[in-house]
């Protein structure tokens, strides 16, 4: 298993979902709720399945997805 | 902590200016994460980058990034990119253009970019539509496709582009779709590294118009459609015309060593106006009329 972290930064987002569904190993679940803006920002909810292929970040049109390696302690 | 955590493009963009305009799930932002993957793959730095687009949702991109920029007419920006380059040989131009301004009014221009081998990378963001004003059908739209000036179904036929500039005398010539990200940045690369002419053509969604109009709500259902439609070059050679209608022929298709026009004109140039004599460039601007 890969240490991540992944990031969706919530004031860029625009909830396109396209990170959910092209992200080749599921790890974005849709969000059933708004945020302030209006936005379905969807959530990393299987991050324990994420190859850090950083598809998602070269995908997401709104550059509101970071993927690093887990150097928090 | 989370704000380090930002992602790796940010850096090349005018934060002050994001989120930026676009509709939710436009291709445009993919183009332009994939512009700065290539650029990274071609080792380019931003500094030597100039950007120069003319109008419409697309045209927009340069406004967003961290370099010199040009936004100019509509259908321009490869005549404004010609005179940059020419007096600024060392700078990577890149031209990103929506399929309107590319082949609609700019047309002239494209071919007549291509015809000199101008090394120029033109990136043109091809949605089958006009976005910015309002869903009307341009040359690339396919036949029978809906726009808001074809409520029955476009008569006309789109022009290919890729093959127009080939034949035209481009010098490299790809194209992929933002449901290819890997593929698509990589051809960027290789238009930045070629010294000519290069033309990525980037089958794109326009979710709001063309998405819309066409069946495709979402700009997944567009990503989806231009997944499954695309068919690799290599392959399509081997298909029948007839099993061919309707799909995407994505790939490179062209890459040639030609001469390339900015050389010629520096080269004539130095010809003549050796530094011994006076120099026509020169005198022209100082009003010297003695060479
Ligand atoms: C000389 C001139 N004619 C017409 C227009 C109106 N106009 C603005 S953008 C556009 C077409 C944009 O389509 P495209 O280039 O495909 O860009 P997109 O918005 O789809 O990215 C047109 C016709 C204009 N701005 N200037
Ligand atoms: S791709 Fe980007 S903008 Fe779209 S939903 Fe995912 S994080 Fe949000
Ligand atoms: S880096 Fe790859 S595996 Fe990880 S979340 Fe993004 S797309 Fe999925
Ligand atoms: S109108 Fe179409 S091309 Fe313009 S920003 Fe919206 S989705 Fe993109
Ligand atoms: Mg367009």
């Amino acid at each position: 298993m890969v240490d991540v972290m992944i990031t969706i930064d919530k004031k860029l987002c625009k909830g396109c979902n396209i990170c959910t569904e092209f992200c080749p190993h599921q790890v974005y679940e849709e969000s059933g709720t708004l945020n302030k803006k209006g936005v379905h920002v969807p959530t990393p909810e299987h991050e324990e399945r994420c190859t850090k292929c950083q598809i998602c970040s070269l995908l997401c049109p709104d550059q509101a997805i970071q993927v690093d390696e887990d150097d928090e302690s | 902590m989370e704000k380090t955590r930002e992602n790796r493009f940010i850096k090349y963009l005018r934060k002050d200016r994001l989120p930026n305009i676009f509709c939710a799930g436009c291709g445009n932002g993919i183009v332009m994460n994939t512009f700065f993957n290539g650029m990274e793959m071609a080792q380019i730095s931003m500094e030597d980058v100039v950007m120069v687009s003319g109008i419409g949702c697309s045209s927009r991109i340069p406004g967003y990034v961290k370099c010199d920029s040009l936004h100019t007419t509509h259908g321009r920006p490869i005549s404004f990119a010609t005179g940059l380059k020419l007096a600024n040989p060392d700078m990577n131009v890149v031209v990103f253009s929506g399929d309107g301004d590319t082949a609609a009014i700019g047309g002239n221009h494209l071919i007549h970019g291509a015809r000199r081998n101008m090394d120029l990378t033109v990136i043109c963001i091809n949605n089958s539509i006009y976005g910015m004003t309002g869903g009307q059908i341009s040359p690339t739209s396919p036949h029978g496709s809906y726009g808001s000036t074809a409520p029955y179904g476009s008569l006309e036929n789109p022009f290919d582009l890729s093959k127009l500039v080939t034949a035209a005398g481009a010098s490299y010539v790809a194209r992929w779709t933002t449901a290819h990200p890997l593929q698509l940045s990589s051809a960027i690369k290789k238009g930045l590294k070629n010294r000519g002419f290069s033309f990525i053509e980037v089958v794109s969604q326009c979710p709001t118009y063309f998405g819309r109009k066409n069946r495709m709500r979402s700009p997944i259902d567009m990503m989806r459609w231009m997944k499954e439609e695309s068919v690799v070059k290599r392959k399509a050679d081997g298909m029948d015309e007839s099993e061919l209608v309707g799909k995407i022929i994505v790939g490179d298709f062209h890459k040639k060593e030609a001469p390339e026009f900015t050389e010629r004109i520096c080269q004539l140039s130095s010809e003549q106006c050796p530094p011994e004599k006076p120099s026509a460039i020169r005198s022209a601007y100082r009003g010297d009329s003695s060479a």
